[in-house]
């Protein structure tokens, strides 16, 4: 996986595989670097021109509801694109925000 | 309730003390030897509050956040987050799920205070406009099998 911007403090990590970009998130997702992430995430997204936006949430050690903002976010902008959001890889309590945040109507869950 | 241990903080209203704030208080929890899942839940309701001060509070202007902290013997804890900003005209109203006064490139989901009370035990709330806001977080942790640390 490849980091983006492509500098060492990045958060956020790339690869495409067939017509998905998979996105993997490190670190602590809050507010302070929502605003950024959404900046890269919507570059890559251009960049790539990709239909399906895939979010690998393995790599997080924290997440508030900052995140439910930023995939909901993105899925509007894939939505606008005629594309889809999944997301894989959270832990029982981002599951449960997501389930609290009625995440799971536009997104898909992937095991 | 009579703590047996209390922590105050302040700190500027700015995003990256929002890492801080977290590990403050979890930082604070730790002779109270709380679980990896406890620790978890206060710092999201903790994270939560502090950026509901930054980002609506002082609408990212420039103010002073003001944290309290404080536990029991019996392992209660309370967690005051305190700001001197623009206030809650409706505090049932903002308390609602997906509830934002935020613009949609901020993209806050709304979900902030849902959050806090599915993490803690009890989320008091007292505000008004000009008054600034303060958010009361409580939580019984585990009972542990050693003595809680006491006052010498």
């Amino acid at each position: 996986m490849e980091s983006y911007p492509g500098k060492g403090d990045s958060m956020l990590f790339y690869e495409k595989k067939r017509d998905a970009l998979i996105v993997r998130l490190t670190g602590e997702l809050d507010h302070s670097c929502a605003v950024k992430l959404r900046d890269q995430l919507d570059a890559l997204i251009r960049e790539t021109g990709t239909r399906r936006l895939v979010f690998d949430l393995s790599g997080l050690e924290f997440m508030d509801s900052s995140g439910v903002g930023l995939i909901i976010g993105r899925y509007k902008l894939m939505h606008r694109r005629g594309g889809s959001v999944a997301v894989y890889g959270y832990d029982a309590r981002m599951d449960k925000v997501f389930r609290m945040s009625g995440l799971y109507r536009i997104v898909e869950r992937l095991a | 309730m009579e703590f047996i241990n209390e922590m105050r903080l302040d700190f500027e209203a700015l995003p990256e003390n929002e890492a801080f704030a977290r590990l403050a208080v979890s930082g604070f929890l730790l002779p109270l030897d709380p679980t990896m899942e406890e620790l978890a839940d206060v710092k999201t309701a903790v994270s939560e509050a502090v950026t509901n001060a930054i980002v609506h509070g002082y609408a990212g202007g420039r103010g002073t956040v003001r944290l309290f902290a404080g536990y029991t013997g019996g392992g209660q804890l309370r967690v005051d987050v305190i700001d001197r900003g623009c206030g809650i005209a409706d505090v049932q109203k903002a308390r609602q799920p997906f509830f934002t006064t935020s613009k949609g490139d901020q993209e806050r989901s709304g979900m902030g205070f849902t959050v806090m009370e599915s993490f803690m035990d009890a989320v008091e709330v007292e505000s008004g406009p000009g008054q600034g806001t303060t958010v009361r977080l409580t939580k019984q942790l585990h009972p542990r099998d050693e003595a809680v640390p006491r006052r010498a």
